[in-house]
């Protein structure tokens, strides 16, 4: 499964990297890392409004989300 | 509890807190202003000399405080940086010149608005338009590149020169400046504006407030969450204002403002501009770098010293309106900002140097 390594970039960029993997999926399964809670909260504010499901693993400091549709 | 209601309750504190600053002495329609209260603290630490505006203010050293403390004790704390330090520090030069053409930043042009000065309707015109120029570079893949982690005790930097600068202002020494007269002599007591600034730094940090962020989120993801907390803000302050008699509704003879259509627009355009491609209004950028962010941090001492610049120089606009050189230095502004746009976005910029490692997040890598 393809990971979105969003680790280090400022939001609002991984939430546009994910929904651009969104769009372009349509459905299906995919991660992303981030490594700060407001990146975190943004992605799954983002996938609620775009119904995509969202689950959340915390490694350390980092979040690996996985969003499915 | 659902996110929502936290950023509403934050933005009702908030603009409580800010009702309350203005009875107790803040300057009018300005209970909190992060722009202006950078500016006054440039000016008490003698990093400029217009004597109308300096005054350490504690609500700043609060709300970092307050955002440092409660980033530590949720474990949210990531010290990082090596996000392209140097144009940070310039875009937020520049947009603290705009803000100060337009005298104010985000949450104190809520303010203006809550009490009726309509030059703030204006400058929100100006900030959703600089928004949505600097949307355009996001979606053409603009990008500072990947902030690093860094030894954990570059996190600790921002707070402390905090706490050594609440120091100053408790111990009062020679060279620090206090305004006789004007806005900057105007203020709330220490430790009112002290606690204020604290509990704002908790409710910011938990909640992420940011108005630029608000308008962002609204333009490229339809999401209304961070809007909410301004709105929460605006109506409760409308609600203060009217109930305390200080709504007055017009363009002129506004307190703190000057009503110049064509530059309230254009500040806060440069101000929306250069604040998008920061990732925040100066707020956000204060709670960023109270987090360990160490590019933030670098963006905080770009304020002051724009803060500093734009009255060494005679920028800054007062109510008399915007001085020449303030118009001369928001063109050159917004000429240094398109640059920095232009040559950090991927789908424009040919230089492999500048946007290189930075952007790998776009087309994916994979964990080994």
């Amino acid at each position: 499964m393809e990971i979105k390594d969003t680790r280090g970039l400022l939001c609002p960029e991984p939430v546009l990297i994910t929904k651009k993997e969104m769009e372009k999926q349509g459905s299906g399964t995919f991660q992303v890392l981030v490594d700060s809670a407001a990146a975190r909260d943004n992605i799954t504010r983002l996938a609620k409004n775009q119904k995509w499901e969202i689950s959340i693993e915390q490694h350390g400091e980092e979040f690996l989300l996985t969003l499915k549709k | 509890m659902n996110r929502k209601w936290i950023i509403i309750s934050a933005g009702v504190v908030v603009g409580a807190l800010a009702i309350l600053l203005l009875r107790q002495g803040n300057p009018p329609n300005m209970g909190f202003c992060i722009a202006c209260f950078l500016r006054d603290m440039a000016g008490g630490l003698g990093l400029h000399r217009a004597d109308t505006v300096q005054y350490i203010r504690p609500e700043i050293l609060g709300l970092v405080l307050g955002a440092f403390l409660t980033s530590l004790f949720a474990r949210e704390t990531r010290v990082v940086g090596g996000s392209s330090p140097l144009p940070r520090f310039i875009l937020a030069f520049f947009a603290m010149i705009g803000m100060l053409v337009f005298l104010g930043c985000p949450l104190r042009m809520i303010l203006r608005l809550s009490a009726g000065d309509l030059n703030a309707l204006v400058g929100l015109a100006g900030l959703v338009a600089g928004v949505a120029l600097g949307i355009i570079f996001l979606r053409k893949g603009f990008s500072f590149g990947r902030a690093m982690p860094q030894n954990k005790s570059n996190g600790y930097i921002f707070p402390l020169i905090t706490f050594a600068v609440l120091a100053l202002l408790l111990a009062k020494p020679a060279f620090i400046f206090f305004s006789k007269q004007g806005p900057g002599s105007m203020h709330a007591p220490l430790l009112t504006a002290l606690v204020a600034g604290l509990i704002f730094g908790v409710l910011a940090q938990r909640s992420r407030l940011c108005l630029v962020g608000g308008i962002r989120d609204f333009i490229l993801f339809r999401d209304f969450y961070l809007l909410y907390g301004f709105l929460a803000i605006l109506l409760v302050t409308l609600a203060g204002n009217l109930a305390l008699g200080s709504f007055k509704a017009g363009f002129l003879n506004q307190p703190i403002a000057h009503s110049d259509g064509l530059w309230n627009f254009l500040g806060m355009a440069l101000a929306g501009f250069g604040s998008i491609l920061l990732g925040g209004c100066p707020l956000r950028q204060l709670v960023s770098a109270s987090e360990g962010n160490t590019d933030s941090a670098i963006t905080v001492m770009g304020l002051l010293a724009g803060a500093a610049f734009a009255h060494n120089f005679g920028l800054a606009a007062s109510p008399k309106g915007v001085p020449a050189a303030g118009q001369v230095a928001v063109l050159i502004g917004f000429a240094v900002v398109l640059l920095v746009a232009f040559v950090n976005s991927r789908s424009l910029s040919r230089q492999g140097v500048l946007s290189g490692d930075g952007n790998k997040g776009y087309t994916g890598s994979t964990l080994p």
